[in-house]
């Protein structure tokens, strides 16, 4: 066994309190205003530009990214508080969310300095939004095995191929994809991807759209047809994509989104069952509650982790196997408990809604950003088994 | 780096305090060594160490004839504990140490235990003076020459008692895990020492304690757990090869490498709480049960993949893995099974209603 597991105690520091009261202020006045319903988790199915670019206003996005580029130079603990509540309300993030989380790291990290000037000021503002291009029709989890071609030509390369199950292409300004350079070697048959960032809504790409069992259409088909991409747009190494993606997917693992994807069943639970309850549903609440605050104290402390300079990469895939299992398990947990709440529950068709939802939602949740069975080989190869 | 209120020179003590009893379970409490002892020859020297290192006592303050360490160094013991499954009475003479102290009573030498030990079960304090009431399941009563008593009077105000164990009736038996877990009962027993808990003291905060501890001790016998069934793993060959090579070991090992980190971080946490703590709040509340509650379901999970992995050597007594298994099961019901517990909290969040759910779960 290589080191022992470590999930240090961590607390957010006092000035995320005070930070997590503004955040709670500036999204009951949102939900006042109409701007979103917290009780209706359909976040995905909508784009709400003026909450993204309110979010912006606000200093809630790129927040641990450097001034010069429009960033705030915050910890990644109040990045983290800012998430949660989001989250915890239903706030329509997803045109800010993953330019947030992913996409601008990336570039802060691999992107020239033009690029950076031009680009991440206008994430911080909430006014443009990425997605990610890594799914193939042939290839998910087994990213490496990606066929698109970047074929090299005067000033830059030529796409052709398809990316699939891709969240928010059809409103995305860009995307940072993985396009092949190289056939894979013998030796390495990770070599041959490069990663590039990718203009969106121009003659060459097409968006088709997929609808998915929840009803909504969230995720895409992206078709691409000789079109261009300039030699500034590359990220990082020709070739050598598969070392980019270590200690960010920390990040994006471990964050309070791989558990609270479908909490709100939890609140609406409570509410159904009212202050005087049974045996039966005081204990699965009991339960379930005992069990949500484990899987935030893990998530914390990964994010206390990673901020302290960290790498801790078996943690952080630990807090997303235990955590999406968790939120997917949640709804038919809520389900079985609210089998006897009175008829005369006022939320009660607000829970069979929100379950229906989340029932639906729920086997995606183990699947997105990484299966449950990818993460376990990461697991066990910390461990040391492979 | 806000690791809680930790200032460097606690944690480093902390480490020694930990350190020093990790060492003396290595030399002594090893559990090959202990498994083939059929006379419980090894108890005596451990018990004799771990004395004159000052451990039992740690959370008795010198004056009261401890050795004064901190709450934070004395839960570092516990978990060093449990990743050794040490079945002497360490934990329970730290527990009983600490409920004394809280009086003010001063300890005795020697093992010690707390009355009671389950939630459900009361001791009242008579006109007299005196303490009847049975309490179940005391873990290690058969052993101890003392026992730290909290109980309550008519109107429901609580004393702390030590008591000569010779006084009370004790009823021994095994549990789960092979170490006693007795009835003790109290008729009219007359208390060597007795005086008023202090302010808010009562039942739950000692049984919470004796909780944290075992969930404690719980992670770290998972820990114990994950490492030696990942260390078997890459040992055995079937099919012709380590049996860790094939997938649907590794993904085994991987859940229980998750049941481990959520019990060691839900402990941990619910350590650092109590230790901090300036009032027990429902915050403070929330910590230790769900510690005790999901350090429980993880020694559930957890116990079944281990076992899983060793196949049926692992179900033999000749292999040390059941000292791990069976006492992190046993740990389950001491001060509380995850279903009261369950209980309790699920009434609590109910009280305080949907909307102040999250901010519970999102208060530190």
């Amino acid at each position: 066994m290589t080191a022992a597991l470590r999930f240090d105690p961590i607390r957010l520091p006092p000035k995320c309190e005070q930070l997590r009261k503004e955040v709670r202020a500036f999204l009951a006045e949102e939900i006042a205003a109409g701007t979103f319903d917290p009780h209706k988790p359909n976040r995905e199915d909508t784009d709400v530009p003026e909450f993204s670019r309110k979010v912006g206003e606000r200093g809630w996005l790129g927040m641990t990214w450097p001034k010069k580029y429009g960033g705030h130079e915050r910890s990644f603990l109040e990045r983290y508080v800012v998430t949660e509540e989001m989250r915890v309300a239903n706030a329509p993030t997803r045109r800010f969310f993953v330019a947030d989380r992913q996409s601008g790291p990336v570039l802060l990290k691999y992107a020239p300095e033009h690029i950076k000037m031009e680009i991440l000021p206008r994430i911080c503002k909430g006014e443009i939004c990425f997605a990610i291009g890594m799914s193939e029709p042939n290839s998910g989890s087994d990213l490496f095995a990606a066929k698109t071609r970047a074929t090299k030509t005067d000033g830059g390369y030529l796409i052709n191929g398809t990316k699939i199950w891709t969240s928010s292409a059809h409103i995305a300004d860009y995307m940072i994809a993985i396009f092949r350079t190289s056939p894979p070697t013998k030796e390495n048959r990770r070599h041959g991807l490069t990663q590039f960032l990718v203009k969106m809504k121009q003659p060459g790409i097409q968006v088709n759209p997929i609808g998915q069992i929840t009803g909504q259409y969230e995720f895409n088909e992206v078709v691409f047809t000789d079109y261009f991409v300039p030699d500034d747009h590359v990220l990082g190494e020709i070739d050598g994509a598969w070392k980019q993606a270590t200690s960010e997917l920390a990040y994006e693992r471990s964050g309070p989104e791989r558990f609270l994807e479908t909490y709100y069943v939890l609140t609406e639970l409570v509410r159904a069952v009212g202050n005087n309850p049974d045996t039966r549903s005081a204990e699965g609440i009991g339960r379930l509650v005992a069990q949500v605050h484990t899987m935030r104290r893990m998530s914390v402390s990964v994010a206390g982790m990673l901020q302290a300079g960290k790498e801790p990469v078996v943690e952080a895939s630990i807090v997303k196997d235990i955590g999406t299992i968790w939120e997917q398990q949640l709804p038919h947990r809520v389900r079985e408990l609210s089998a006897f709440v009175e008829e005369t529950a006022t939320n009660r068709e607000t829970l069979e809604k929100q379950l229906d939802f989340a029932i639906k939602t729920a086997p995606k949740l183990t699947i997105q950003g990484g299966t449950t069975e990818v993460l376990r080989g990461i697991i066990a190869r910390g461990l040391g088994l492979r | 780096m806000p690791i809680s209120n930790l200032g460097n020179a606690v944690a480093e003590s902390e480490n020694i305090v930990a350190e020093t009893a990790e060492k003396i379970f290595a030399d002594l409490a090893d559990a090959q060594t202990i498994n083939h002892d059929k006379k419980g020859e090894w108890k005596a020297p451990l018990w004799q160490a771990l004395t004159e290192a000052g451990l039992p006592l740690a959370w008795v303050p010198e004056d009261c004839g401890g050795s004064g360490a901190s709450l934070a160094e004395g839960f570092s013991v516990l978990s060093a504990a449990g990743r050794f499954a040490v079945a002497v009475p360490l934990a329970e003479t730290m527990l009983a140490g600490w409920l004394l102290a809280q009086a003010k009573i001063a300890s005795p030498d020697g093992e010690m235990t707390v009355v009671p030990a389950s939630p459900k079960d009361r001791i009242t304090v008579n006109a007299d003076g005196s303490l009847s009431g049975r309490a179940r399941g005391v873990p290690f009563a058969k052993t101890a020459k003392h026992f730290a008593v909290l109980a309550s009077d008519a109107k429901g105000s609580f004393s702390i008692a030590l008591v000569d164990a010779s006084k009370c009736r004790i009823e021994a038996g095994i549990g789960l895990g092979g170490d006693n877990s007795d009835t003790v009962t109290l008729d009219k027993v007359q208390p060597v020492a007795t005086k008023p808990a202090p302010g808010g003291f009562d039942q739950p905060r000692l049984m919470l304690m004796g909780g944290v501890a075992r969930a404690l001790q719980i992670a770290g016998a998972l820990e114990s757990m994950l490492e030696i069934s990942v260390r078997y793993s890459n040992e055995r060959v079937a099919f012709e090869k380590k049996i860790s090579k094939f997938q649907a070991v590794q993904h085994n090992l991987a859940r229980l490498a998750g049941e481990s980190a959520a019990a060691l971080a839900a402990a941990t946490s619910a350590a650092d709480a109590i230790a901090n703590a300036t009032s027990f709040d429902d915050e403070v509340f929330l910590e230790a049960v769900a510690a005790k509650i999901r350090c429980s379901e993880a020694a559930e999970k957890g116990a079944a993949i281990a076992h899983q992995v060793h196949g049926a050597i692992g179900f033999t007594v000749e292999h040390i893995l059941h000292r791990y298994s069976l006492r992190a099961l046993a740990w389950r019901d001491d001060f509380g099974s995850e279903s009261y517990w369950a209980v309790e909290l699920g009434k609590l969040v109910c009280v305080r209603g949907a909307d102040e759910l999250w901010p519970l779960v999102a208060s530190r």
